[in-house]
């Protein structure tokens, strides 16, 4: 029965933006689900019985003073960290405390980093084709060609992240602006259901910060997003959600204008900054 | 296959295979058809050191595929150079059959000294040469599995991977000293007659050791240049470069890590087990820590991530080390130290990258994927 | 109070103590010659071929209360008693290497000059007269001798104790004041009646750690008597336990004094490396310049081998923290970031180095003399000594490892380096030093290394390849202790020592050394940060 009803929740969220292998199950909504999630280094508490429920198809933005535990809890839903305690749920079917990045990442959950990482050696191309969802085992791998359809996918995305008249150039010569694009546009060509984008606009321009916001908003509603960000002007344009943390723990959920008006939060934060 | 085939399309391959053809061809050439007493003449004695030379190379490309593309800088690779090195020995050990100084059939000379009176296990089925040959690559290959598998899968990399290779091999060495481990300890396996039938002290048996050397270069550069050049090298690179990255993009970083490894040593073990019959001995001294950081310098000095560079820093320092402890022996050593001194700190990208800097000024582009090494 | 029991059997005794009253007053030249002729007389009683007379004249010697009976009868039983073939005297060889022997006559006690090995004849003597001879000597001994003396007296006569010898004893026994010496003659004498078949004997015998003692448990416990066997298996079980506890505290001993060895050759990468991050493989060659130090001081100030020796630990630290500097300063600042190249880079300058060594002063080992206040050993039992060298290393080790504490702890230099390798570029924001700070670590590092080499001089060879064998075994060291952790490399260094002390005596030195490389190989992929890791996102680098 239950077999059957996977199934049949297989062809309808069978769309083109999921891989085939990672039937995630978001009938009950949430996408991402982390309770009581601990974590700590050296007896210093970076996570203290973290609550975060991500729906699927949100845009989701994560403030919080330095030290307040985005980083780590990244760490923690990609696989990098194994918190002390707690759950954390992929849909209701993952368990992603039981993976390793590699898995965590080909269930469909993509992570841009604080500092732009990609590839500086290999061609803005070759990061893109690397990014690609595929059957990434070793064989496959040693064997894969380039074909005309991949080829196209790669070009499209060269000029969804404006980046098509670099295609052929190397990584490492790009702006930071520009490398923060091509990490977003790795992200994109896995496929992600969930993405997790740290600090994407440090560095950026003006314009730069626009089209970002513009992309991140855009890809709400068929994936979901978690953003963590600095920048309040930023959050406060693409925001539909904020999730206040501190020292490791949420301290306050809500609309921009509802966070940015609780006491609390101005206290320890926009209090600072006000 | 198209992996195997790719390399064949590229400028670089065709003019590298090309050239140690010619090489190949003009030494063979110079040994046979020129009179012995004309000085153009390339002695017996020379085709065997060209030949040590050529198997060096391909352990050179085999340890610049994992340092080069990979970023693992394995101090440790002498260990499976000196395993295909002595599967071979084991093979041409039980080749000598009855003519040993004892003149045991069964036994090699040295169990006969330490009054063994049969063959260990592990020496059964070396008498047979496909499978001698296939222990070339398997005994390498299942060490560099183990032990790869051990490292990689708890990530140990860098400095730390480096220093527990050189103890690998450390360990290595010591055990292989020992008598009761079975390989003639300290002397190690000698006094070799035969290669396949064919006496190993003939002219045209090191002359056809030499040319199979040169043919296991090219099949070598060919299978790696497959590689690095497939979207499988481009993994390895990224591996090298950002491996986190690589993971956060549903690669089993690992595993790539460890099939690369285990086809170097592979390599490796070929090699050694080319160069065993060329110069007729094999003992631990293989292994020794100081041989694994020495190769390592040949990538160096060549240049590391071009495969190319490998071969032409393998053959300039052992040619060097050839002059050298053939005129002033005592010199060899502050000539070695002061190469890695001066290579790392004034030639980061060797003589490969003094080649690619000309190359690029005169045809005006930028690099290939070759070339892109770590300037950082 | 003497039993008349013992009065009766103690006839012996009195001619002993008589013997070694006139040992005592041997200097005395009228007496002496006073006795040459009854000398003369039991003397040659040796000179036969029948043993059964010898033992005889062996009797004889002892009654005769002669003062240089215990003279004779030494050089009986060390086959220096000899006859000159041309005219029969009997004359004691005082050295007897080489072909000519220098002796002296028996009776007289003139010096005769060197006579030709082949001119002599060796009185021989057998198992049976050794027996005597040794008891007898034994005997004068526990009479004559000091305490120490009289203490190895005793220890000598257990298991060789006859009746005769036993009724000396307990005689002795009653006027002995020592307490250690009474217990083995104690011993000596519950082995006797042991042999004899009294169980009760066994008691005494408890924890004794003397093979004689054993042997005759060893046989007792297979005795037909079922309450000898079992008193016997008992005791035997004891001494086992106790031996036990006495190989433990050997291996340990062993086992801590290569620790610290292996520490203080790991510490000072432990601060290069662990805690700068730099890896230098010519560590173990500023290791081998401190050795060197050491051999130099003792060259330049000959015979006072100890001041030299002190001296040298200035002197050490110096050189090698100079030698650190440069190669600081002219390769490793040109490879910051790279750690691979260093390590190549280094590896160059340690084969420079060790070049320089064996061509500038030789490519064989130098000995450095050990000072007399660090040879010999302190006895702690039986059957456990520790030597004194490897006492002071061990000491020496500490007291550095508790020098860079301090330093690293409490001083302002320490709390520099900490910042810059935590946070390089915030630590230069706040006003620190950075290039200097590196240079003073590495210093500090590489002196310490030198010290290293000047405590290594009083246990290895001093050669040239004294560095490559601690380097890999130093890098062991600071991994498995966890980079960036002194207290690490401490744990680390004494267990690795003690780990290989361990498994020498079944696998083999080599085997051993194998085994720890593997261990460790192993260790790191189950832990790659080490005993004591840093936590946290600082340490992901």
């Amino acid at each position: 029965m239950n077999l059957l009803q996977s199934l049949a929740q297989r062809d309808r969220v069978f769309d083109f933006l999921v891989p085939a292998d990672s039937p995630v199950d978001v009938r009950h909504g949430p996408i991402l689900y982390l309770e009581d999630v601990s974590v700590s280094f050296d007896g210093f508490k970076a996570i203290d019985d973290l609550n975060l429920t991500i729906d699927n198809g949100e845009l989701r933005c994560i403030i919080g003073p330095n030290g307040a535990g985005k980083t780590t809890m990244m760490d923690v839903i990609t696989g990098k960290t194994r918190p002390d305690s707690g759950k954390v749920w992929f849909g209701s079917r993952h368990d992603l405390l039981t993976m390793n990045e590699p898995q965590i990442a080909s269930l469909g959950i993509g992570r841009k980093f604080q500092k732009p990482t990609i590839f500086e050696a290999l061609s803005v191309f070759e990061n893109l084709e690397l990014a690609m969802a595929a059957d990434k085992r070793i064989l496959p791998t040693l064997t894969a060609r380039l074909n005309g359809e991949i080829r196209d996918r790669i070009d499209e995305m060269l000029a969804t992240i404006g980046l098509a008249g670099l295609r052929e150039r190397r990584a490492g010569i790009l702006s930071h602006g520009q490398k923060q694009w091509l990490e977003i546009g790795m992200l994109l060509m896995q496929r992600p259901r969930l993405l997790l984008v740290d600090e994407p606009v440090a560095g950026m321009t003006e314009q730069e910060m626009e089209r970002t916001a513009e992309l991140l908003t855009g890809l709400a509603g068929r994936q979901s997003v978690v953003v963590v960000e600095h920048d309040m002007g930023f959050v406060r344009s693409i925001a539909r959600k904020v999730t206040v943390l501190h020292q490791g723990s949420v301290l306050a959920e809500g609309s921009m204008d509802q966070v940015s008006e609780d006491p609390k939060v101005v206290e320890v934060y926009l209090g600072e900054e006000a | 296959m198209h992996w195997l085939v790719h390399p064949f399309r590229e400028r670089s391959t065709l003019l590298f295979l090309g050239v140690l053809l010619l090489a190949l061809t003009i030494v063979t050439l110079l040994h046979i058809a020129v009179p012995r007493e004309q000085p153009l003449h390339v002695n017996a004695y020379t085709v065997n050191l060209f030949g040590k030379y050529l198997s060096y190379a391909l352990l050179a490309v085999a340890v610049d595929l994992v340092w080069g593309y990979l970023g693992i800088l394995s101090l440790g690779h002498g260990a499976f150079f000196a395993l295909g090195g002595y599967a071979m020995g084991m093979y041409l050990m039980r080749q000598i059959g009855d003519r040993g100084v004892y003149g045991n059939p069964e036994l090699p000379d040295f169990m006969v000294f330490l009054n063994w009176d049969s063959l260990p296990w592990y020496w059964q089925g070396f008498d047979m040469a496909w499978f001698a040959f296939l222990m070339v690559l398997l005994a390498p290959g299942l060490l560099a599995l183990i032990f790869g598998f051990l490292a990689f899968r708890s990530r140990v990399t860098g400095v730390y991977l480096s220093i527990i290779t050189q103890a690998l091999t450390f360990a290595l060495m010591l055990s292989f000293f020992r008598n009761e481990m079975g390989f003639g300890g300290n002397n190690g396996l000698t006094d070799f007659r035969e290669i396949l039938g064919f006496n190993l002290r003939s002219n045209d048996t090191r002359l056809g050791l030499f040319l199979a050397s040169g043919a296991a270069l090219a099949l070598g550069y060919v299978v790696c240049r497959g590689i690095v050049t497939s979207k499988l090298g481009r993994v390895c690179v990224a591996t090298r470069d950002a491996e986190a990255r690589t993971r956060f993009l549903g690669y089993r970083v690992e595993r790539f890590q460890l099939f690369v490894f285990v086809v170097s040593a592979m390599l490796a073990g070929v090699a050694g087990a080319l160069y065993v019959p060329q110069v007729g001995i094999i003992n631990p001294s293989e292994f020794a820590p100081l041989f694994s950081i020495e190769i390592v310098l040949w990538v160096a000095l060549g240049g590391r991530a071009t495969l190319y560079g490998a071969v032409i820093g393998a053959i300039i320092v052992n040619y060097a080390k050839t002059v050298f402890t053939g005129v002033m022996p005592d010199a060899w050593l502050f000539a070695l130290g002061g190469l890695f001194v001066l290579v790392t700190v004034l030639l980061p990208r060797g003589v490969a990258g003094l080649l690619a800097v000309r190359v690029r000024r005169r045809r005006g582009d930028d690099d290939s994927p070759v070339n892109r090494e770590v300037a950082a | 109070m003497r039993t008349p029991a013992t009065l009766m059997t103690s006839s012996i005794t009195a001619r002993i103590v008589t013997l070694a009253l006139l040992c005592l007053l041997a200097w005395l030249p009228a007496l002496a010659s006073a006795q040459d002729d009854d000398g003369r007389a039991v003397l040659e009683g040796l000179d036969s071929r029948s043993f059964a007379d010898k033992a005889e004249a062996i009797e004889a010697i002892i009654q005769s209360e002669d003062e240089r009976a215990t003279d004779w009868l030494q050089a009986l039983l060390d086959g220096n008693l000899q006859r000159l073939k041309e005219d029969g005297r009997l004359v004691i060889v005082v050295d007897n290497v080489g072909r000519e022997w220098p002796v002296r006559d028996a009776l007289t006690g003139d010096e005769l000059g060197e006579v030709p090995r082949r001119d002599l004849d060796r009185i021989t003597i057998n198992n049976a007269l050794r027996s005597q001879l040794r008891s007898a000597l034994s005997m004068v001994e526990l009479y004559v001798g000091d305490e120490r003396s009289r203490l190895a007296a005793a220890e000598g006569v257990i298991g060789r104790v006859d009746d005769e010898l036993a009724a000396a004893l307990e005689a002795r026994l009653e006027e002995e004041e020592s307490d250690q010496v009474r217990h083995r003659l104690n011993q000596a004498l519950a082995v006797h009646r042991l042999e004899r078949g009294e169980a009760g004997a066994v008691e005494t015998l408890y924890g004794s750690l003397n093979s004689n003692v054993r042997v005759a448990l060893t046989r007792a416990a297979q005795s037909d008597d079922a309450q000898v066997a079992d008193a016997a298996r008992r005791a035997l079980a004891d001494i086992e336990q106790k031996l036990k506890l006495n190989r433990i505290a050997e291996t340990l001993y062993f086992g801590l004094s290569m620790g610290s060895v292996l520490v203080l050759a790991a510490i000072g990468l432990a601060i290069t490396f662990g805690v700068m991050g730099v890896i230098n493989m010519a560590h173990g060659e500023l290791i081998m310049l401190g050795a060197y130090t050491a051999w130099a001081m003792q060259q330049l100030l000959p015979g006072q081998p100890g001041l030299a020796l002190l001296l040298a630990i200035p002197v050490g630290f110096l050189v090698s923290a100079l030698a650190g500097i440069a190669i600081e300063r002219g390769v490793i600042q040109f490879l910051k970031g790279r750690p691979l190249e260093t390590l190549l880079a280094t590896f160059g300058v340690s084969l420079i180095l060790q070049q320089l060594v064996r061509t500038a002063i030789s490519p064989l080992n130098r000995t450095v003399i050990t000072p007399e206040w660090m040879s010999g050993s302190i006895a702690i039992n039986d059957a456990l000594s520790l030597t004194l060298n490897r006492l002071y290393v061990m000491g020496f080790a500490l007291l550095v490892f508790a020098a860079l504490m301090l330093v690293m702890r409490r001083t302002r230099l320490g709390l520099e380096v900490r910042a810059v390798t935590q946070n390089r570029a915030m630590a230069r924001s706040m006003g620190i030093r950075a290039t200097r700070v590196d240079i003073l670590t590495f210093a500090l590092g590489s002196g310490v290394a030198g010290l290293a080499g000047v405590a290594l001089s009083q246990l290895t060879n001093v050669g040239p390849n004294l560095g490559q064998s601690y380097i890999i075994d130093s890098f062991m060291v600071v991994v498995f202790g966890g980079v960036g952790n002194l207290w690490g490399t401490l744990v680390a260094g004494m267990s690795l020592g003690v780990i290989n002390q361990v498994l020498e005596p079944w696998a083999g030195a080599v085997l051993a050394k194998i085994m720890v490389l593997v261990f460790i190989i192993l260790f790191i992929q189950k832990r790659p940060r080490g005993l004591f890791p840093q936590k946290g996102r600082a340490a992901e680098g």
